[in-house]
């Protein structure tokens, strides 16, 4: 049966369909969670290397880093995925190898959200004070050394809120990795699908996500209050754990700009 | 007021030196061959209206802008542009550091830093540029702290303190790479009426224990006045006239001069 009378009638065995599958279901959650992670942390790489080079002296060095973030940026998640599944392994030696599908997904992932994160990063970076650049020149520090401890300490609590919806959309978008081949989440769903109807599997789709994303806000709020309270502003994140449940980038009550 | 250790050294080769000295920002030319010396030891006070060039002067010097014609000396070595075989040459960042490193700037607006402690603050450039190690760095911190009554705060964020506060650690920093030079760009102008005081009491201080060259920008003219060698009022980017302090606030020559301080006096 299907349908939301469906839904309601096959309630309790669905249910227990679930608990069934749940070994197979957790793989999946496993699996969704080791692509997010892995590719957020790819990607935070990339944005680093690649917002940086578009900070960079040399004008050669700004025009490859803008080439790859517009290229990465420009294309389809879908089509990058594909590429490195099924095109690369066709190319001729030594260019093709086949990658493992976990390696395709966690690449596709990195390379596409760390173009957008890259535009995060050279946004923060620029939105921190001239004055703080004036000082690090005025001690005569080499601007290397004023770029990681002056500046990206001050950028990354800019940038925070911005990359924690970028990883947010980064788990959604991971749910398409199980087009190559990968046992996701998504995937498993869709194995209990005929068995329960697409009513009952895909609201219990919904409901996996939006617990995983919650738990990635939850962790990027702590980091924002984090690196807030060590720039001086708002308090520490011992004395503030309410604030973790709020929406990224809100003001705290007693924080603000100090 | 305290009498000064040594006092400007006029004879020897200028500390500072500005020759033929232009700076635009676009169309708009702010400094139009400007020629002036500071003495090694001295203190030289730039009043004037705002827009004459003051802060540009000094931001020059700190090489924060870029000049667009002629030549600034610092202890007779080029600082941004070198003459080389007739030609005027950039001199590169690197070398430009190192001349930098014998001069320091206190800001209108502090630019502590924001992720640092005061301590962390000012050992930083001490342990990273002059090669200090941390005991000694910090040690030398502390004393400064103690100078500008700050040592109970060693530990404090910047944005735990008040502006005055924040001033006297910026001035800390500065010293704590034993700037020749020492910068001083509006210091109190951001400050709350009742925090200028402490501020302008730890400089005076300094300028009556040290022989740091200074050149100052301030609408303090009470404090100018105090610790000024000689007084230069600009306007529209040129030198209207200069003088000892005496000479410019009590008999200026010219009726610019007399508008500028009837205005601000």
């Amino acid at each position: 049966m299907d349908g939301v009378i469906g839904f309601f009638a096959d309630l309790a065995p669905n249910l227990q369909l679930l608990v069934d599958r749940s070994p197979q279901i957790l793989d999946g959650v496993r699996t969704t969670v080791l692509a997010t992670v892995v590719g957020a942390l790819l990607a935070l790489i990339i944005a680093f290397v690649f917002g940086l080079a578009q900070l960079a002296k040399v004008a050669v060095v700004r025009i490859v880093a803008r080439v790859f973030v517009e290229f990465f940026r420009g294309t389809s998640l879908v089509v990058q995925l594909f590429w490195l599944a099924f095109v690369l392994p066709q190319l001729p030696y030594p260019l093709g190898f086949r990658l493992d599908p976990l390696l395709v997904g966690v690449i596709a992932l990195g390379l596409n959200y760390g173009a957008y994160a890259a535009e995060v990063v050279r946004g923060s970076i620029n939105s921190v004070p001239k004055g703080q650049y004036e000082a690090i020149s005025a001690l005569s520090l080499s601007p290397v050394r004023g770029m990681f401890r002056v500046v990206i300490p001050q950028a990354w609590a800019l940038m925070i809120p911005s990359l924690s919806n970028l990883w947010i959309q980064l788990l959604k978008g991971s749910a398409i990795v199980s087009s190559v081949t990968l046992y996701d989440l998504f995937f498993q769903i869709e194995q209990v699908r005929d068995r329960t109807g697409t009513w009952f599997a895909y609201l219990f789709a919904l409901v996996a996500y939006f617990v995983i994303a919650w738990v990635i806000v939850v962790i990027m709020n702590a980091l924002e209050v984090r690196a807030k309270h060590s720039i001086g502003r708002g308090p520490a994140l011992s004395q503030s754990w309410r604030t973790l449940f709020r929406a990224p980038g809100s003001k705290t009550a007693e924080g603000g700009l100090a | 007021m305290p009498e000064k250790t040594p006092g400007p050294d006029t004879a020897g080769t200028p500390h500072l030196e500005f020759r033929d000295v232009v700076k635009s920002f676009g169309d708009n030319t702010v400094l139009n061959g400007l020629d002036f010396t500071v003495a090694k030891g001295e203190r030289v006070t730039l009043i004037g209206p705002s827009g004459s060039g003051k802060t540009t002067i000094l931001r020059l010097v700190m090489t924060l802008e870029e000049l667009t014609g002629g030549y600034i000396h610092v202890g007779g070595v080029p600082l941004q542009y070198e003459e080389q075989g007739g030609k005027r040459v950039r001199i590169p960042d690197k070398r430009r550091r190192r001349t930098t490193t014998d001069i320091g700037m206190v800001f209108q607006h502090f630019n502590l830093f924001p992720n640092m402690s005061v301590l962390e603050n000012i050992v930083e450039a001490p342990i990273h540029v002059m090669g200090l190690s941390r005991s000694e760095a910090t040690a030398k911190a502390e004393g400064l702290l103690a100078k500008v009554g700050m040592e109970e705060k060693r530990d404090m964020k910047p944005s735990q303190l008040s502006g005055g506060q924040q001033q006297r650690v910026a001035i800390a920093r500065a010293l704590a790479m034993d700037p020749e030079i020492l910068l001083l760009d509006e210091v109190t102008s951001a400050l709350d009426p009742e925090l200028v005081g402490e501020v302008l009491a730890v400089l005076k201080d300094i300028a009556a224990e040290t022989d740091i060259s200074m050149l100052i920008v301030t609408h303090e003219m009470q404090f100018a006045r105090d610790v000024s060698d000689r007084v230069m009022m600009f306007d529209q980017g040129s030198v209207v006239e200069e003088g000892p302090p005496a000479q410019i606030f009590s008999e200026p020559a010219h009726q610019r001069t007399r508008d500028f301080l009837s205005a601000v006096l």
